[in-house]
């Protein structure tokens, strides 16, 4: 081991992000989820309705980055773990949160690079994007946030089916969608629930670069994207550290 | 000197079943220390606290000096692991699978390179080393998890059953590498069933059984200690009476081996003088006649034997 332990296990985080996007990226789970699913909901919103071209992207790069970013994350851990390749992983020198912040990294960086194609057919398609550069880091800190999100949701039950954690990710996440002004834009009490989901932040984002106008402030979307995140993480790395040895026993 | 390992009054349980019940051990460093026992004994349970996979619910257990426990990240980068259970990633190629290895114990990339092309020619798995594991048969499986466990070159080398299903040849390919990286310096904890791979490998052995340890001594002194385990084994020109040849004098047992009659005692050689007393006053002719030290199996039959008794 040489330098600092934290970067010395950060790299080891990578190392596993690295085998989690070779592995588990054309798993089934992660395309019916990631990228038919998103694809089909943006189609049943969008079709026969008169919505300009600006909504439809946010609809589309909102839920494609949601869907994507938390599609890998979920499956990982309980493939891992019927396939026992989660005990080898734990025998190694690399700490719970390293072990855990890699999966996250995989499923950003998967849910980050689906992201591109919307943006790049919104761009076709004439969509002005007036703040590219808040456009770019919103979408970075919310594929993060979700991805953080989905290595939440594979933490509880520690089940070795991963099917039984797509099934209860799915539960949380049409809601989610729902809620969160994707499509269809949300007023009175609705804006109240709308604000438990990190969705309705992101969506707000990207109305304000394209259409100018947003509910919240940059600052407050920025804001509660990051708190978002730091929960989602902080509860994933402590739920599976409790877990983790019922997964292995 | 320090051990290589070191477990104090290590135990787990799973609910109401006891699978490590307060054992203690020393591992020296450099030897290959063999760990016996029954299914279900608690050998893979002990192993998995041992490579810091589940935690011990009393007890400690040190690597190096390093409490498995308290410096868990300094235990587990000088120790490596051959699991029971094959776990090569299977949808990586092997030689993904290595460069993965030596990346999460931050091996250099060069470094990684070479040892791992070393390796995979050692164990002959280099022409296919940009395969998928998926396409491996249980041998080639069980080379490659060995050649991931070398990659690190790691001071001590945990190994739960390494040999266990495989073909005569791959089985001697690993104990041979496990003999070659012990002379190279690597202490070595094998867990078996096999008693004369046991025999072969190990400079000691600890039998364990229900949780607890039978016995650790090096595998010619446990048999020596093993009294009633010596035999006389004969075969005679005409069938004989395993009851009556059991009535000889400090004669313990007389058991039917194929053709052969083998007789358990402490005192061979008077069993031998009986024996051909018995055959003159029966006109039988001795066709052979040896006399057999106790094997490892037999020590380990009836220290289990014992153990079930306690």
């Amino acid at each position: 081991m040489s330098g600092s332990p934290f970067l010395e296990q950060l790299k080891r985080a990578f190392a596993i992000a690295k085998k989690d996007l070779r592995i588990y990226y054309k798993r089934g789970p992660v395309v019916i989820f990631g990228l038919i699913t998103p694809l089909f909901l943006f189609l049943a919103f969008s079709i026969g309705r008169n919505m300009p071209i600006e909504s439809l992207f946010t609809g589309l790069l909102g839920m494609t980055i949601f869907f994507s970013s938390m599609s890998i994350g979920p499956a990982i851990v309980p493939f891992e773990a019927r396939s026992r390749t989660l005990e080898r992983l734990v025998s190694t020198p690399v700490s719970v949160w390293a072990l855990f912040i890699g999966d996250v990294i995989a499923s950003f960086l998967y849910g980050l690079l689906i992201s591109v194609v919307p943006i790049v057919i919104g761009l076709v398609f004439g969509v002005n994007i007036v703040s590219p550069l808040i456009l770019c880091l919103g979408t970075i800190l919310a594929a993060f946030c979700f991805a953080s999100f989905g290595i939440l949701l594979s933490a509880y039950p520690p089940t070795d089916i991963p099917s039984t954690v797509m099934m209860i990710s799915t539960l949380v996440k049409f809601p989610l969608v729902f809620i969160s002004g994707v499509f269809i834009p949300i007023s009175g009490w609705g804006r109240i629930i709308a604000s438990f989901s990190p969705l309705t932040y992101f969506t707000d984002l990207v109305n304000h670069c394209t259409q100018g106008n947003s509910y919240y402030s940059v600052f407050v979307d920025f804001a509660a994207l990051i708190g978002f995140t730091l929960l989602f993480l902080v509860a994933a790395i402590k739920i599976h550290e409790k877990t983790l040895p019922e997964r292995l026993s | 000197m320090e051990p290589a390992i070191e477990v104090k009054d290590l135990t787990k349980n799973y609910g109401e079943i006891t699978a490590v019940d307060h054992i203690d051990f020393r591992v020296r460093k450099r030897e290959i220390f063999g760990f016996l026992g029954p299914n279900g004994a608690g050998k893979t349970t002990t192993i998995r606290i041992l490579t810091g996979v589940i935690k011990p619910d009393s007890g400690t257990a040190a690597i190096m000096g390093y409490n498995i426990l308290k410096e868990p990240l300094k235990a587990k980068q000088i120790i490596s692991v051959v699991p029971e259970m094959a776990n090569a990633y299977i949808d990586l190629t092997a030689w993904q699978n290595l460069m993965l290895i030596g990346e999460l114990y931050g091996v250099l990339k060069e470094e990684r390179q070479e040892r791992a092309g070393h390796l995979l020619k050692e164990i002959g798995l280099y022409e296919r080393r940009n395969q998928l594991a998926r396409g491996f048969s249980k041998g080639m499986k069980q080379k490659l998890i060995l050649c991931m466990a070398l990659l690190t070159e790691p001071q001590v080398l945990f190994l739960d059953e390494p040999t266990s299903g495989l073909d005569v040849e791959s089985a001697r390919l690993i104990r041979d590498t496990i003999r070659q990286y012990n002379k190279d310096g690597t202490t070595i904890f094998l867990s078996t069933h096999n008693m004369e791979e046991a025999n072969q490998l190990c400079d000691r052995i600890a039998i364990i059984n229900h949780g607890k340890i039978a016995a650790i001594d090096n595998p010619e002194k446990l048999r020596m200690k093993s009294s009633g385990l010596k035999s006389v084994e004969a075969s005679f020109n005409k069938p004989v009476s395993t009851n009556e040849l059991s009535k000889i004098p400090n004669v313990l047992e007389a058991k039917k081996k194929g053709d052969k009659i083998r007789l358990y005692t402490d005192e061979p050689h008077g069993v031998i003088n009986a024996l051909m007393d018995y055959a003159r006053s029966k006109g039988l002719t001795i066709i052979s006649l040896n006399t057999l030290a106790p094997t490892l199996e037999d020590v380990f039959i009836k220290l289990i034997k014992e153990h079930k008794g306690d």
